[in-house]
C-alpha cells in the first residue's frame, strides 16, 4: 500500500520546546525555576521533597503516607472544616500526596489571592494540627483503602513483585504500610514523620503563570518561613535480587495479571538516554512498539501492554505489566520470552531508532502545554538532576544517539534469563 | 448555508476577580453540513483535533451492543490510502499522540500534535471520514481485543461491573441500560460487516463536529477545514436514530451486588433525572449546584459533613450531577459506611441527611463559596485546551449550541438557592431510582 504521507515525516524536524525558564534565587537561599506566562491570572506551583515513603521505618511503615494525608486536615487554628473552607474561599486547590520517593505538593491559586493562599499553605506545612480526631478518621479511610487493595490483583501484584525484587529494602514494602503498622501509627510517630520530611534541604520547587521571579522570590521565602533546614537521613540504594522464577497468587477472575521484569539502570547512568530510546521501541504502550504489535495488533492477546524503567532515587528496575485471560497467559508468556531475547540479541533495526527519535523529539515539546504541568516538570527535573538547559539539549542528545549506543545498552538490559513474573489469577498451564 | 458565530467566553462579571482575556470561540457549519469549532490558545506551539461523530452506543441496532465501540476501534485499521495502522504511525512519527473514544451519544477521534502538523491530521481524519476499508486479517484479532478491553477494564474491576448493573436496572426501556462496549455474549459475534454498515449509516460529515483547540488562527483553522472537509459530500443515507424512551417509573428498584472481590462495600443511588437542555439550562444548573452542596468537595459538602465528620458513620460520600447526555441524565449518591456500620445503616444516615437538608435549605455562607469555586473554575479551565474542545464536542454532539457551552457558567450563576431545594424536592424522587450495595460474598467455597 502506498504510504502518501511520507514526505510529511521527512521534512519533520526536532523541535524544541519554546519555553523560557528563569531561575529564581530568594533572599533567604532557595533555589527555584519559574516559566512566567501571564495570560491567565492565576498560578500553579509545585513543591517535591525528597524522601517519601522510603524515610519510614519498618514498623511505622504508612506514616508518611498518613502524615502527608493529614496536612489538609487542620493546620493553626483551623480544623479541617475551617481549614478546607479557607481554601474555597480563596479559590486555592492545594494537593498532598506521598509516593515512595517524593512528598510531592501541588497548588493553584489566583494571582489576587497569592499571599493568602501561600499563608494557607505555610500553615498547612508548618503546623499541621495532627489532632487525635483528624487521625482517627483519615487512619480508617487509610485501612479501609489497604483491605480494597488486597483484593485488586494489580496491587497484589506490584507488591509480590517489590516484596520478591527488593527484599528487605524499603522498596520491597507497601508504601502505605499495613493493616497492622497503620494501626498502629500514633500522634507522636506522625509529628516524627513530618519533621523528618518537610526540610528546606529536601525541597525543589517549580513555578509557572502569571507572577514576577521578585514576587515568586518573596512568595517562596514566606512559604518557607518555619520549615527546618534539615530532613531526616535518606535510605541506601535496594539491589534487585536475582534468580526469582515464576511466582502464582491465586485470583478468581477471567483474567490474570502479569507483572515481569528484572534489573533496571540507574538513572545517572551514562547510557540511561538510549536505555531509554530502546525501551520506548520495545515497550513504551504506543501502537508501534513492538509489543502492542505482536500482543494487541497482530494476535488480540491484550487490550494493552507497556514496560518502564522504574529508575527510583534509591534503585532501579526494568518491568511490565499487563492482563490477558487466564487461557493464554501460557502463550504471552512464551512471546515475551522471545521478544526480550531478540531485544538481547539483536537489538533494534535503524528504522526503529529513527522512527522513535522523530516521536520522542516531537512530543517532548508537547508536554509544556499548560501552567499545571509545567509547574510540575520545572520541580522535577530539578529533582533529577537536571541542567536548566535540559529543555534545550534534551533532543539534541536524542538525536545524537547511534544504533550502536542503543543496541550496546540493550545488550546488557534485556536479559531473558533473569526475567521474574508474578502472576495473580488462575492461568491454564501453570502451576 | 454558512453561519457564523463569535462567541466570547463570558469571563468573571463580578468585581472581586480580575477579568481574563477573553478567548474566541468561533462556530461555523460548513456546506455538507460538518459543523466546525475553533478555540484559539496560543501560549504553545501544539494543537488539538478532534472529530466526533453524533452516534454511540445508544443507537445500536439489536443483538449489536458494542457495535459502536467496535467500529471506533477499526477506525484505525486503514482506508483506500492507509495501511492498518498507519494511521497511528503517522501520528507517532510526528511526535503525536492519537486516540478515541465511545459514549451512548457520540464517537470521538482526537491528535495532539506540534500545530505545524494540523494539516497532515485533517488530511487522514477527512479520509478516513469516508474512506474506511479492512478485511477480516484486521477485524478478527481486533475483536478479541475489545473482549480483552472488557475482560480488563470490566469485569476485572468490581466497581465497574455493579455499575453496569445499577445502570442496566435504572433504565427500563432507553439504551443508556446497555453497557457502551457491548455485553459480552453480544460482542463474540460482532464481526467485520456490521461495523461498516454501521459505519455507512452513520459516519458522515453531516453527522459530525469539527473541533480545533490550540495555537492556530481562526480564519486560517476554518480555511484549512473548507479544504480537506469541504469537499466531502454529504452521507445522504444517514438517518436519525428513533431510540426507545422510558416508561413512567412507578416504583424505586433495588439491587445487591455481590462479589468476593469486594473489599470496600458501599451503597450507591442513581436517579433519573433531565440533562441539561439546549436553550433552557436552568433545570440543569439547579441540579448541578445541587450536587456541588451535597457533595462537591471531600470535606465541606453536605454528605461529608454530616455522615463522615458530624456522625462518623462515613468513610467518604458523594453526589453529582451527570448532565450532558442527549436523552436523560443522571443524579448520584453514594456513601461508603466506616466498619461496622451496615449498608442499610449508611443508606439511611444519607437519605435523613437530604431530606433535612431539603427541609432546612442551604447554608448561605457554603452557597457563597461554591460559587466561587465555579467562577474560578472557569479561569483554571483556560490552562486545558483539550478539556474545552472535548466540551465543545460533546456538547455539539448532543444537540447542544455553542452558547449552551459558552453559557454553562452564566446558568450557574443564576441558580438561587430557593431553586437548589425545589430541584430536588421536585426531582430527587425515589421511584425514578435504582439503589445499590455492593457487598462482600460470605467466604464460602458454594461457587466452585
Amino acid at each position: 500500500m502506498k504510504r502518501w504521507f511520507a514526505f510529511f515525516v521527512l521534512i519533520a524536524i526536532p523541535l524544541r520546546a519554546e519555553v523560557n525558564i528563569t531561575p529564581v534565587a530568594t533572599a533567604s537561599g532557595l533555589e527555584a525555576w519559574l516559566v512566567e506566562e501571564s495570560s491567565i491570572p492565576f498560578v500553579s506551583l509545585e513543591l517535591i521533597f525528597e524522601g517519601g515513603a522510603v524515610l519510614d521505618n519498618d514498623m511505622h511503615a504508612g506514616a508518611t503516607n498518613l502524615m502527608t494525608a493529614l496536612l489538609s486536615e487542620g493546620a493553626g487554628e483551623m480544623d479541617a472544616q475551617a481549614f478546607a473552607s479557607r481554601a474555597e474561599e480563596l479559590t486555592t486547590r492545594l494537593r498532598f500526596e506521598a509516593g515512595r520517593d517524593t512528598i510531592t505538593i501541588s497548588a493553584r491559586f489566583l494571582t489576587e489571592d497569592a499571599e493568602a493562599a501561600i499563608d494557607l499553605l505555610r500553615l498547612a506545612l508548618t503546623e499541621p494540627l495532627f489532632d487525635e480526631s483528624a487521625i482517627q478518621r483519615v487512619r480508617e479511610r487509610t485501612l479501609a483503602q489497604l483491605r480494597r487493595d488486597a483484593l485488586n490483583p494489580n496491587k497484589i501484584a506490584s507488591q509480590a513483585f517489590a516484596r520478591a525484587a527488593f527484599g528487605h529494602h524499603p522498596y520491597g514494602r507497601e508504601s502505605n504500610g499495613t493493616p497492622e503498622t497503620v494501626a498502629a501509627l500514633d500522634r507522636e510517630t506522625l509529628i516524627s514523620a513530618h519533621r523528618g520530611a518537610i526540610a528546606r534541604d529536601r525541597a525543589f520547587i517549580g513555578a509557572a503563570g502569571d507572577i514576577s521571579a521578585a514576587d515568586l522570590g518573596q512568595l517562596l521565602d514566606r512559604l518557607f518561613d518555619g520549615i527546618p533546614d534539615t530532613g531526616s537521613d535518606l535510605v541506601g540504594r535496594a539491589e534487585f535480587l536475582s534468580a526469582l522464577g515464576i511466582e502464582i497468587i491465586p485470583f478468581e477472575g477471567p483474567q490474570s495479571v502479569v507483572a515481569f521484569g528484572h534489573a533496571g539502570i540507574p538513572r545517572d547512568a551514562p547510557d540511561f538516554m538510549a536505555a531509554f530510546v530502546a525501551n520506548s521501541i520495545f515497550g513504551s504502550g504506543r501502537f508501534g512498539s513492538r509489543l502492542m504489535q505482536s500482543m494487541r495488533s497482530e494476535r488480540g492477546l491484550t487490550y494493552g501492554i507497556a514496560t518502564y524503567l522504574f529508575s527510583g532515587a534509591f534503585g532501579d528496575s526494568h518491568q511490565g505489566r499487563l492482563s490477558a485471560d487466564n487461557g493464554n497467559v501460557e502463550v504471552v508468556m512464551e512471546i515475551l520470552q522471545e521478544e526480550w531475547t531478540q531485544m538481547a540479541e539483536s537489538g533494534v533495526t535503524k528504522e526503529e531508532l529513527q522512527l522513535a527519535k522523530t516521536y520522542l523529539t516531537g512530543a517532548y515539546p508537547l508536554r509544556f502545554d499548560g501552567n499545571s504541568s509545567i509547574a510540575s516538570i520545572m520541580a522535577s527535573m530539578q529533582y533529577q538532576g537536571f541542567d536548566i538547559d535540559y529543555v534545550n539539549t534534551r533532543n539534541d542528545m536524542i538525536t545524537a544517539l547511534t544504533l550502536d549506543e542503543v543496541n550496546a545498552v540493550a545488550a546488557r538490559l534485556f536479559d531473558p534469563e533473569s526475567l521474574f513474573f508474578v502472576i495473580v489469577g488462575q492461568p491454564d498451564g501453570l502451576d | 448555508m454558512i453561519t457564523r458565530i463569535i462567541v466570547f467566553a463570558s469571563l468573571i462579571t463580578c468585581g472581586f476577580l480580575e477579568p481574563a482575556e477573553a478567548e474566541p470561540v468561533t462556530h461555523e457549519q460548513l456546506g455538507n453540513g460538518l459543523d466546525v469549532v475553533v478555540i484559539e490558545d496560543r501560549r504553545a506551539p501544539v494543537v488539538v483535533h478532534m472529530v466526533f461523530y453524533r452516534v454511540g452506543a445508544a443507537d445500536e441496532p439489536p443483538r449489536q451492543s458494542g457495535i459502536a465501540h467496535f467500529l471506533e476501534h477499526l477506525m484505525f485499521k486503514g482506508t483506500n490510502r492507509l495501511a492498518p495502522g498507519e494511521f497511528s504511525a503517522v501520528v507517532e512519527d510526528n511526535g503525536g499522540s492519537d486516540n478515541a473514544f465511545t459514549s451512548w451519544d457520540y464517537t470521538g477521534y482526537f491528535q495532539r500534535v506540534a500545530s505545524d502538523r494540523l494539516e497532515l491530521m485533517m488530511e487522514m481524519e477527512a479520509d478516513r471520514m469516508q474512506n474506511l476499508r479492512f478485511t477480516e486479517a484486521e477485524w478478527r484479532p481486533e475483536r478479541g481485543v475489545i473482549l480483552e478491553e472488557r475482560s480488563e477494564v470490566l469485569e476485572s474491576r468490581v466497581g465497574t461491573q455493579f455499575y453496569e448493573a445499577l445502570m442496566a436496572g435504572l433504565f427500563k426501556s432507553h439504551p443508556y441500560g446497555v453497557p457502551i462496549l457491548g455485553w459480552r455474549h453480544e460482542m463474540e459475534t460482532l464481526n467485520g460487516e456490521m461495523a461498516m454498515t454501521f459505519y455507512e449509516q452513520h459516519y458522515g460529515p453531516n453527522n459530525a463536529t469539527l473541533v480545533i483547540a490550540g495555537d492556530v488562527d481562526t480564519d486560517e483553522a476554518l480555511a484549512l477545514a473548507q479544504a480537506h472537509y469541504g469537499g466531502i459530500a454529504p452521507n445522504l443515507d444517514i438517518a436519525p436514530v428513533i431510540r426507545p424512551t422510558e416508561p413512567p417509573h412507578l416504583a424505586e428498584r433495588r439491587l445487591i451486588f455481590e462479589d468476593r472481590r469486594v473489599g470496600m462495600p458501599y451503597v450507591n443511588r442513581i436517579y433519573l433525572v433531565p440533562p441539561r437542555r439546549a436553550g433552557d439550562q436552568s433545570e440543569g444548573a439547579a441540579l448541578h449546584m445541587l450536587g456541588e452542596l451535597l457533595g462537591g468537595s471531600a470535606t465541606t459538602s453536605v454528605l461529608e459533613r454530616e455522615l463522615n465528620f458530624e456522625e462518623r458513620i462515613a468513610l467518604s460520600a458523594w453526589a453529582g450531577y451527570t448532565g450532558m447526555m442527549r436523552d436523560y441524565g443522571l443524579f448520584v449518591l453514594g456513601v461508603v459506611p466506616v466498619d461496622g456500620v451496615s449498608l442499610e445503616e449508611a443508606e439511611v444516615g444519607m437519605d435523613r441527611v437530604i431530606a433535612d437538608f431539603l427541609r432546612e435549605g442551604v447554608d448561605l455562607e457554603q452557597f457563597e463559596r461554591v460559587r466561587r469555586d465555579i467562577r474560578a473554575s472557569e479561569i483554571y479551565a483556560l490552562d486545558d485546551a483539550e478539556g474545552r474542545a472535548r466540551q465543545y464536542g460533546v456538547g455539539l454532539s448532543i444537540g447542544m449550541g455553542v452558547d449552551d457551552i459558552t453559557g454553562w457558567i452564566d446558568a450557574l450563576e443564576a441558580v438561587t438557592p430557593e431553586d437548589v431545594i425545589a430541584a430536588g424536592k421536585r426531582l430527587l424522587d425515589r421511584r425514578a431510582s435504582i439503589t445499590g450495595f455492593l457487598t462482600q460474598s460470605p467466604t464460602t467455597e458454594a461457587n466452585e
